[in-house]
């Protein structure tokens, strides 16, 4: 009997440091435990007394990559509980906010993150030195992604100009047209994207999973929509928690959501594309096609590509909105504090992000709930662990290594980010 | 002539104890350098440090490490010099922090000719908490420190 640990560039302090271990029993996987993310609790304490107002502050530092996502979640949570629905420009510009951070976002994951995995290098850095173009065109998209963040809320990085309601000044025209020529060249560099991961060579692994996505009769899903999955269900954000759970695990900091009769089931682009393919503009379709991809995607090494698309569509999508946008008479409508509970689910770039709030009558927050899309994964990602490296296993120690790191970053999670953050210790018994 | 252009970038987190060294040394450095030195602050996210010392003549980085030596520690590294030491990673809570945005930056040949990084070691990386006494001590040392450097 063999144990043997290995371990990747362990860190002493890291948020939520990413640990996986693997239990490899007479040839197959007997248990995966992945511990990869830090819930928002403390968030979740420091919102408590807090006045509705300062929610989109306050949790857009919950994350340093997707502070949008915590924004308009807190948002539209605040203006369900008080009744109010933002429409027309203010609604649009939503929407390009968050095109800017999926792009953002999916350009980081995709180029630095995720496609050293495929072509076989330790970091983006060495593939750096024989990529150059494909991390220069990656590190450029990103930039895109940057300025229309910058150019609607202020700053790239935890954005302020967002306010429940709408904003606290909306952009001038001229502010939002400026933004069109670099979107243009994103377009192309994106559409690129797509054919150099389609590229790639994937293993050839697929799963019957249960897609969970925010879905909308009209377009594909950044703020708002119905929460819907493969298997029938079909809620709003206030049912969320009538039909998901969080549930500790056992060793672990880490809570694991669950569908409360259905198990694991997986939030982010596979489950957006999935159930989404129509709502995608007809560039993206085409280029989804032609990038080998069908209407739905099983395959979770591929959701490479479907980021990739997913970039596509948010610059085509921006565009749009660019062209059509005039600027609105006020820059957010008015809000009376009331004594009531909010719900609302929007589109991470990782999935599905939950926020409940429950106010007082003077608007200060009782009670906040976070469920981010990491979470919500982790079980999932436990799972193709389980069911995928058995078959690796005759796979030399590094490559095996890799591999397992590639299946996680498969999920994009929040806080595993790289090899840096990845303890894995594999027992042989 | 040649146009020059000097920077400071002060990275790190304001709500996670010593992570906040790099910003509030960068606060502090205010008034104390020429006023056509840029003085940036960052979060230490990878791209955006890459964008920011992207064209600078000289680029100064002020962040916290964790190394394992006593807490304060202040190291001066030149980076334009020499690789990144592997014991030496910065803290970042994304992976990719300034380490590898250095590296980076030298593997696509935009690295600055001069770019120095001063690094302090911290203690807690707790979110809420304050910087921490052995920090919080050496921070003044390290502005003044680094002023002297940037003054001609």
């Amino acid at each position: 009997m063999t144990n043997r640990t290995i371990k990747i560039d362990s860190l002493a302090r890291v948020e939520g440091e990413g640990a996986l271990k693997l239990v490899i029993r007479n040839g197959t996987v007997a248990s995966a435990e992945l511990n990869i993310f830090e819930p928002p609790r403390f968030f979740e304490a420091l919102l408590r007394g807090r006045a509705y107002t300062e929610a989109p502050d306050i949790t857009a530092r919950i994350c340093g990559i997707c502070p949008v996502a915590y924004q308009m979640s807190a948002v539209h949570a605040m203006e369900n509980a008080l009744g109010a629905s933002v429409t027309g420009p203010l609604r649009d510009l939503r929407r390009l906010l968050y095109c800017g951070e999926w792009i953002e976002s999916h350009a980081l994951h995709i180029t630095m993150l995720h496609a050293p995995d495929f072509l076989g290098y330790e970091s983006a850095i060495e593939m750096a030195r024989d990529h150059g173009d494909a991390v220069r065109r990656g590190l450029a998209l990103k930039k895109a992604g940057n300025e229309i963040m910058a150019a609607l809320a202020g700053r790239e990085i935890h954005p302020i100009n967002v306010r429940v309601g709408g904003f606290y000044r909306a952009p001038r025209q001229h502010e939002i047209a400026a933004l069109a020529e670099r979107l243009k060249w994103a377009r192309e560099a994106a559409l690129e994207t797509v054919r150099w991961t389609a590229g790639f060579d994937f293993p050839d692994r697929e799963r019957d999973y249960t897609f969970v996505a925010l879905k909308h009769p009209d377009e594909y899903p950044f703020n708002e929509g119905r929460i819907v999955s493969s298997r029938g269900l079909d809620i709003t954000a206030a049912e969320y928690e009538t039909h998901f759970e969080e549930t500790h695990v056992e060793r672990s900091t880490a809570l694991h959501s669950r569908l409360r009769d259905g198990g694991a089931y997986l939030t982010g682009p596979l489950a957006r594309y999935s159930l989404n393919f129509e709502r995608l503009s007809p560039l993206a379709r085409e280029a989804a096609r032609a990038a080998g991809l069908g209407p739905t995607c099983t395959n979770p090494y591929r959701s490479i590509v479907v980021r990739a698309v997913e970039v596509l569509y948010a610059c085509d999508e921006a565009l749009g909105i660019i062209e059509r946008y005039e600027e609105p008479d006020t820059a957010a409508v008015s809000l009376e504090p009331r004594a009531a509970t909010g719900f609302a689910a929007t589109e991470a770039p990782r999935g599905l992000l939950y926020h409940r709030y429950r106010l007082d009558a003077d608007g200060s927050i009782a009670e906040a709930r976070i469920v981010p899309p990491t979470s919500q994964n982790q079980a999932t990602i436990e799972e193709d662990l389980r069911s995928f490296v058995g078959g690796f296993l005759h796979l030399p120690q590094s490559t095996l290594r890799n591999r397992c790191e590639q299946t996680v970053r498969n999920y994009d999670p929040c806080i595993s980010c790289s090899t840096h953050f990845l303890q894995l210790q594999m027992v042989q018994a | 002539m040649s146009v020059t252009r000097q920077l400071v970038i002060g990275v790190g987190n304001l709500e996670r104890g010593d992570d906040a060294a790099g910003r509030i040394a960068l606060e502090r450095l205010r008034g104390r350098v020429a006023a056509d030195v840029e003085l940036i602050e960052a979060s230490g996210e990878v791209t955006a440090l890459l964008a920011a010392i992207q064209g600078a003549t000289a680029a100064y980085l002020i962040d916290a490490c964790t190394s394992g030596a006593a807490p304060g520690t202040v190291y001066r590294l030149d980076a334009a010099t020499s690789p990144w030491p592997r014991a030496l990673r910065s803290y970042s809570t994304h992976g990719l922090g300034v380490a590898e945005a250095l590296e980076l930056a030298r593997a696509l040949g935009t690295l600055p000719g001069h770019c120095i990084v001063y690094a302090i070691e911290g203690a807690s990386f707790e979110l809420g908490a304050p910087l921490s006494d052995p920090v919080r001590a050496q921070i003044d040392a390290l502005v003044t420190r680094l002023a002297a450097e940037i003054a001609p």
